[in-house]
């Protein structure tokens, strides 16, 4: 008898474990169901019949879990949709603690964000007058909140929240450190590239229980798009609440423009930091990721729009000038293409065979390619020309850095539409690049200063 | 003879809801009442059931609670609220209001074991 139990718990359990899987049933469902084939089973059994045999009987007379399925759904459509549960399921009988705890850690951390933006006031640094102070310092106030987050949820080894600590703190020497003045190049520099650094150290803590896999900063790369994305939205939506505060408050006579201007702006912003990558996090699997559907929709457009630059560039034979303004132009349209080519490789099937979208993106990153080529040569003329200066070098570092990956890219590319090399080692070429982005990011900050005399 | 789809799909919620009146009960325990007060005749299935129930849960009419049993299972009953007895009241009126009519139309004598006599 014991014997027979034992099997019988084990069929349950295998039971549970398969219906468990239908999105359309939550844990109280299934417990309610199992409780229905339980009280069936019972009945057979006090009928005559063997446990298994009982079992067998009851499962056949529930019907086909399909149907099942699909009379839940029309009953709870709204599972379909929305399965973001922020603080565990109220009615799932077993509480998930994981994700409260989840909600209460990102809750101090972008309150340690928010605090962290206003905390400089304490000596005598203000946001309007110290934008010399604020400018290179912006990273260093909810990054590192956002990488104590990732580096408490992925429980990260001692080691590893080492590297995170002196990293944050080498980017704190770097922003502070260095005598430039407010209107130095210089400064305008770190304050972009420190960010960019900085992400890159929050990746770490992202990857931080698989340092080397492949598969994991891709994932990095797509929890940044996404992250990104989640950040617009809420910065949307934060828009008009600074509407309503502004219309409400000024129809009764008071200005809320310093309060607005001085904390709900700054520490909003940082917040948010922490709050749009905990909601990556959370919705990871819950929902389809929208950057690559983006990637999907532009790809095409952004190639023709190349295609017709190169067109014309050829017809006219006008020269490309080449200013500030337009390289820095060039760098973003190659760091849009590079976007478009990582994105819709993270949600590309490995084991899929090349297909029109693939030889799309070929012709996407080929044609950029082309035109960053008549961009460069302009460019080492001028510097030739005229020497260079911090904007110009690193402007151009990029370039190269952008113009080697997507060469490389093109090349691997054409090599999986014509079948002769797997997808996978496009992606390990895109992952593998990713610490030279950090490394001349850190370059840049640390190294450009000194050699440039702090101009 | 089985009741076709529609007419088990129509009558389910007076069904359920007047079985809830007797007394509190749990699914398996509903449709084994069900399976009785129909001789087999009524062919409900779990996924009638479950869904019914958590319908009319959502509308108000009936509430649930987890409840332990024998051993370590859980049971989830559902009781009737006082919404779902003034839902059940309304759809007595409108099953007699069928009911007689159709007794109007039909010549008494040729359905001697009509199924729905009991709720005229």
């Amino acid at each position: 008898m014991t014997d027979d139990q034992g099997e019988l718990e084990a069929q349950f359990a295998q039971w549970r474990h398969y219906v468990q899987r239908r999105r359309e049933l939550r844990q109280a469902d299934v417990d309610e169901l199992e409780d229905h084939l339980r009280g069936s089973v019972d009945d057979l059994v006090a009928a005559g019949l063997h446990a298994d045999e009982a079992f067998l009987v009851a499962v056949k007379r529930m019907g086909s879990l399909d149907e099942l399925s699909r009379e839940f759904a029309r009953e709870h459509s709204e599972r379909l949709w929305k399965q973001l549960v922020l603080t565990g399921g109220a009615d799932g009988p077993t509480p998930s603690g994981r994700s409260r705890r989840d909600l209460l850690v990102m809750v101090g951390c972008a309150v340690g964000a928010a605090a962290s933006v206003k905390a400089p006031e304490l000596f005598g640094l203000t946001l309007e007058d110290d934008a010399a102070f604020y400018g290179p310092n912006v990273g260093l106030f909810a990054l590192p909140w956002l990488a104590a987050f990732l580096a408490w949820r992925r429980r990260a080894a001692p080691a590893v929240i080492g590297a995170l600590v002196a990293l944050f703190a080498l980017g704190a020497v770097a922003a502070n450190a260095y005598p430039l003045a407010e209107d130095s190049q210089s400064l305008v520099l770190t304050s972009i590239h420190l960010p960019i650094a900085l992400w890159f150290v929050v990746g770490l803590a992202y990857v931080s229980d698989d340092l080397r896999s492949s598969r994991r900063r891709m994932d990095f790369v797509r929890f940044t798009g996404e992250w990104f994305i989640y950040y617009v939205l809420i910065a949307l939506g934060g828009g008009v609440l600074i509407g309503f505060v502004f219309g409400t408050f000024e129809a009764i006579g008071i200005s809320p423009e310093t309060v607005i201007a001085q904390w709900v702006l700054p520490c909003g912003a940082a917040a948010a930091v922490v709050v749009a990558g905990w909601l990556v996090e959370a919705k990871q699997s819950v929902v389809e990721n929208i950057a690559p559907v983006l990637t999907r929709l532009f790809t095409p457009l952004f190639t023709a729009v190349l295609l017709a630059f190169l067109v014309t560039f050829v017809v006219t034979s006008a020269g490309i000038d080449v200013e500030r303004e337009a390289l820095i132009l060039f760098d973003l349209l190659l760091v849009v293409v590079l976007a478009l080519l990582l994105y819709s490789a993270s949600a590309r099937d490995p084991l899929a065979p090349a297909g029109v979208f693939d030889k799309l993106q070929l012709a996407l990153v080929v044609s950029a390619l082309l035109i960053d080529v008549l961009v460069l040569w302009e460019i080492t003329g001028r510097i030739t020309e005229y020497g260079t200066t911090p904007n110009k070098a690193a402007a151009l570092g990029e370039n190269v850095i952008l113009l080697v990956n997507l060469a490389w890219s093109a090349w691997l590319m054409t090599g999986l539409i014509r079948r002769r090399v797997p997808f996978a080692g496009l992606e390990r070429w895109q992952t593998a690049y990713l610490p030279v982005y950090a490394a001349w990011a850190w370059v840049v900050v640390l190294a450009f200063p000194p050699l440039f005399g702090f101009l | 003879m089985k009741v076709t789809k529609d007419l088990v799909a129509a009558s389910a919620t007076p069904m359920v809801l007047g079985i809830l009146a007797e007394e509190d009960s749990y699914g398996y325990a509903i449709l084994r009442r069900i399976n009785e007060l129909s001789g087999g005749e009524l062919d409900w299935t779990e996924g009638l059931l479950y869904p019914l129930l958590h319908r009319l849960e959502r509308l108000g009419h009936v509430e649930s609670s987890w409840q332990s049993v024998a051993g370590e299972r859980r049971r989830k009953y559902y009781r009737i609220t006082r919404g779902g007895l003034a839902e059940l009241a309304e759809q007595r009126r409108q099953w007699a209001t069928v009911v007689d009519a159709l007794k109007e139309i039909w010549p008494r004598t040729d359905f001697t074991t009509f199924p729905l006599g009991g709720f005229a």
